[in-house]
């Protein structure tokens, strides 16, 4: 794909989050986009973010889990750029008049105090290189019509990242079974799903791994303090106004989320 | 099935439908379901006909180990109508070591689950029996895998037959790491379920009625209803937190517990 339409693309998925809008798939008009198209995408998106006052802190890794890879027939999985304009504090209520379609995801961050710099990268590298890790939740949305998503569409459209809350209790891997600790995502007070961390690529650090590997050969910088969301452990939830979530990861702590407004579809 | 929870059934038809579920699961064959034949069979009907068969393999020389709760999931109870678990009874014939080889000749179409059994230090009598009654009453927790195994063909059932069976009981292995309940956080345990190396199932404890010790006060209050109690020494399996995985001949199965470690198996 030239870079004309590389551009073309970035912006209007750039003004459709900009307008709280939806747009056609990308790969209904362009059935050749290769994946590489799409991160190229994904990077004129978030230059015209940064463009627009916002700093990049972080990253996401989406596609994580089995059954979704199936869905979306890949064998691996994808991620985005977390942006300043993303940050929720655990506390905040989150303003659902500034999505379109969201859902939210329960999941394990990770902060790094090392640079973590791939290729090569293993799961021990990334525990090594954690200052720690703490609950979140990712609040995804997609700029695409009705989260009609083929690989592509996701990933030019920044993994369908919304916005994210980090919660506040600090925990070290080292102390932390990541792979086996649970997770309890409770929705309005009743438990909606559970899940685990090896649901995540057999171990959220193994995630995080192939995140480094993956930024390496592209040349993205992956640096200390970066927040990395390693991706979703529980099943997606719609939410609307006034519902309240709470995920907790065994052995570590609970991050609690509240909704308000009505997001635009 | 009636939704009205009295006894329906005879003495004679008991002890008849006692005798089918019993060979059924003696001699591991596939019976149609019994409301097939019994349409307005009720929850209180299957219990009548699983106590007749316990009183039978106890009669036999089996010796009762305990008991297990079935159905504990939103998603399970909502799927059969019901709003309270099943239970069901164990016996040291159903017991089998953990890293053991377990035959399958023996049984019809098994499944595994993963849940988190309860050893319990003080007997425990209902109505009214509570999480916190439940945890006070508790020496320790470890981890088991159930190998439920209806005797009803296709594992199609109804509530009031799956209870007449026994709960699918068939088979199950304790193991990995014993620990106390002070020292855990009971809803948070994540389990993980691997056949042949490869995940299968996965969840944390909370999927068991949003904490595992809330389906044994539920059991200890069935069994009050049933005029019995949960005594001392008794090993309680608290439910599926992972949905039921089909095993065959060559399969191995590996259960792995957030803190309580692991539980292994092969089948053959």
């Amino acid at each position: 794909m030239n870079e004309e339409k590389i551009r073309q693309y970035g912006d209007e998925l750039f003004d459709a989050w900009r307008e709280r809008r939806t747009v056609a798939p990308l790969l209904e008009r362009e059935p050749d986009i290769t994946l590489d198209d799409a991160y190229r995408i994904q990077l004129r998106f978030i230059e015209r973010r940064v463009q627009a006052g916002e700093k990049i802190v972080g990253k996401k890794i989406g596609v994580t889990s089995k059954p979704v890879q199936d869905f979306l027939g890949v064998f691996q999985p994808d991620f985005g750029q977390l942006t300043s304009g993303m940050v929720y504090q655990e506390g905040d209520v989150i303003d659902l008049g500034t999505l379109i379609q969201p859902k939210a995801e329960a999941e394990l961050a990770f902060v790094l105090k090392h640079d973590l710099k791939g290729p090569g990268v293993t799961a021990m590298d990334v525990i090594r290189a954690t200052d720690y890790v703490v609950p979140c939740f990712e609040i995804v949305d997609s700029r695409i019509n009705d989260w009609k998503i083929r690989i592509q569409d996701t990933v030019a459209d920044n993994a369908s990242c919304g916005v994210y809350v980090l919660g506040k209790t600090k925990g070290d891997p080292r102390k932390l079974d990541i792979t086996l600790a649970g997770m309890v995502l409770e929705k309005n007070g009743e438990v909606h799903s559970t899940g685990v961390g090896a649901a995540v690529q057999g171990s959220p650090a193994n995630a995080v791994a192939w995140l480094a590997n993956t930024l390496g050969e592209l040349g993205i910088p992956f640096k200390a303090g970066e927040v990395i969301l390693s991706g979703s452990q529980s099943a997606l939830v719609p939410v609307v106004d006034g519902d309240e979530l709470v995920c907790t990861v065994g052995g570590l702590g609970s991050c609690r989320v509240k909704f308000s407004g009505r997001s635009a579809v | 099935m009636s939704h009205k929870n009295e006894l329906t059934l005879s003495r004679e038809d008991i002890v008849r439908l006692c005798e089918r579920v019993e060979g059924a699961q003696t001699r591991a064959y596939a019976i149609p379901k019994l409301t097939d034949e019994y349409p307005a069979m009720t929850i209180a009907d299957g219990y009548a006909v699983q106590s007749e068969l316990r009183l039978r393999y106890l009669a036999a020389g089996h010796r009762l180990v305990g008991w297990k709760a079935g159905l504990t999931s939103k998603a399970k109870m909502q799927q059969m109508g019901v709003n309270v678990p099943s239970i069901g009874f164990l016996t040291d014939r159903m017991a089998r070591p953990e890293n053991s080889a377990i035959s399958t000749a023996d049984l019809v179409h098994p499944r595994v689950e993963c849940e988190v059994a309860f050893v319990m230090k003080k007997d425990l009598h209902g109505p009214g029996c509570t999480r916190e009654d439940v945890l006070d009453a508790t020496d320790y927790v470890l981890p088991a895998v159930e190998i439920i195994d209806s005797r009803f063909s296709g594992f199609k059932f109804d509530l009031a037959s799956v209870i007449a069976d026994n709960g699918s009981s068939a088979r199950f292995v304790g193991g990995g790491r014993a620990r106390y309940v002070e020292e855990l956080d009971l809803r948070t345990l994540g389990v993980v379920m691997e056949k042949n190396g490869e995940m299968v199932a996965m969840g944390a404890s909370a999927a068991v009625l949003g904490h595992p010790a809330e389906a044994i006060a539920m059991l200890v209050n069935i069994l009050a209803d049933m005029g019995e109690h949960l005594p001392a020494g008794s090993f309680v399996m608290s439910g599926g937190i992972t949905e039921a995985i089909p095993v065959k001949p060559g399969d191995s199965v590996i259960a792995r517990f957030q803190e309580l470690g692991s539980v292994s198996m092969r089948f053959v």
